[in-house]
């Protein structure tokens, strides 16, 4: 089937990484193990291009997954929430072979969208008086404080969805869908992966959760695999 | 110093904030930490309690058993659970706008420090083995009610309710309730009040835990046990 799609965005993953220049900052979706762009990642890590930000949530396992692109040096900086999972995180940073920026994971989350969006900045109530505020500018409403949060826009976004249509509309899966579709909104170049790619019309439009305006490329994993 | 097996002092934490949420008549939102709070989920019998995840589910089911493990369907621990009927997902914006917005009845986290000020110290070990943040300084921030599930003591046997926080903030003036193996604090005006005590502590033992500043209910009752 995959012959007779019309799919002017499909190219392998390696021609797709291969747009990435080096000391891009790169939004990677996923959540742990789900909605992560695994092909993607393994072409990125094979690529050997390097000095990236990473701006992503977590960075998978130690060697594994995300944790990969570390493990090779291919990493200057990581804006993200949560390092918890991969120890080589704070090892790196406490060695100062990388920058790291810790942000709330629900104000990383609004700040992705805000860049796509077109909002440079946004007040927060989250982490007031915190490190993690440290710096930031405050501002009171209504007897209340908040922190501003600048937008995080990256130069590429590596997501993963379900399906895909000809045309480049999205559909996900389960809690595979986490940071994929806000970060399909923020970056110059988005690259999706996806399971499989489906004719135009099959879709159901009420069902389709980033409209294809968002997308420049796509790999199909299911053909891949 | 007395001390409960660490297995029965969870399932005791866990148990006794379920019972918070169990005794609701209509629908009540909550969300569970890692540790103690997940365990929470396994004494909720009430189905008007929906538990939302902030990787971005609401209405999770229990933890999928052995065979039916879906990689693609965990929640916030990346343990893989099950959905319930009416559940749905959505991504993390939405999930942290439910969040942060107000619309979390209720948050139950766990803590390495907690003081009388309803400080809570959660996230951060400076110059640890572990770098990071997650959801729980937008949790604390923004879900209406933020109980802390811990026991009492650290493993070494010192107090964790103390006067004031050591470690990094992750909120202030946040907590409301602390559960712990031997007692149930509520946080009332800004004043830390002891409204249970396990029946195998007295209060001076308690006080010898609890270096804290608190305020003895004038109903103190004792903290029931499954």
């Amino acid at each position: 089937m995959g012959s007779e799609l019309r799919c002017k965005k499909l190219m392998s993953k390696e021609a797709a990484v291969n747009l990435i220049k080096p000391g891009s900052r790169v939004l990677i979706g996923g959540f742990g193990n789900a909605g992560d762009p695994k092909l993607l990642i393994d072409a990125l890590c094979s690529s050997g291009i390097g000095d990236l930000v990473i701006m992503s949530n977590d960075l998978g396992s130690p060697n594994e997954g995300l944790g990969k692109l570390l493990t090779n040096g291919q990493v200057r900086g990581l804006i993200g929430t949560y390092y918890n999972w991969n120890p080589e995180v704070a090892i790196a940073y406490n060695e100062g072979r990388i920058f790291v920026d810790l942000v709330p994971q629900g104000t990383f989350a609004e700040a992705v969208r805000a860049a796509g969006v077109g909002i440079p900045a946004f007040y927060t109530p989250t982490a007031v008086g915190t490190e993690i505020a440290k710096g930031k500018e405050t501002r009171e409403f209504n007897g209340k404080t908040y922190v501003l949060q600048e937008a995080l826009k990256a130069d590429v976004a590596l997501i993963k969805a379900y399906k895909a249509d000809e045309l480049g509309n999205l559909v996900y899966y389960k809690t595979a869908r986490n940071f994929n579709p806000v970060m399909a909104m923020a970056a110059d170049l988005v690259i999706a992966e996806v399971d499989e790619v489906v004719p135009r019309g099959c879709l159901d439009p009420e069902c389709v959760v980033t409209p294809h305006i968002f997308v420049d490329v796509i790999v199909n994993g299911g053909e891949l695999s | 110093m007395i001390v409960l097996p660490e297995d029965q002092a969870k399932q005791r934490i866990a148990w006794r904030i379920a019972q918070e949420f169990n005794r609701t008549e209509c629908p009540l939102f909550i969300n569970l930490g890692v540790g103690i709070p997940t365990m929470v989920a396994d004494y909720i019998n009430n189905d008007q309690v929906f538990i939302q995840a902030e990787n971005g589910m609401l209405g999770l089911g229990p933890a999928a058993e052995e065979g039916k493990k879906d990689p693609m369907l965990i929640n916030a621990g990346r343990i893989p659970i099950t959905e319930t009927p009416g559940c749905s997902f959505f991504d993390s914006c939405t999930s942290f706008g439910m969040i942060r917005g107000g619309h979390v009845d209720a948050t139950v986290i766990g803590a390495f420090e907690v003081d009388q000020e309803g400080n809570v110290a959660n996230w951060i070990i400076p110059n640890g083995k572990q770098l990071g943040v997650g959801g729980a300084m937008d949790l604390v921030a923004g879900a209406k009610k933020v109980y802390i599930a811990m026991t009492h003591t650290t493993k070494k046997g010192a107090p964790k309710i103390i006067p004031s926080c050591t470690l990094p903030v992750t909120g202030y003036r946040e907590v409301d309730v602390i559960v712990t193996e031997f007692a149930l604090f509520r946080f009332l005006e800004g004043r830390m009040f002891l409204e249970e005590i396990a029946p195998e502590v007295s209060l001076e033992e308690l006080r010898e835990m609890t270096t804290a500043q608190f305020i003895v209910a004038g109903d103190l009752k004792t903290y029931p046990v499954p």
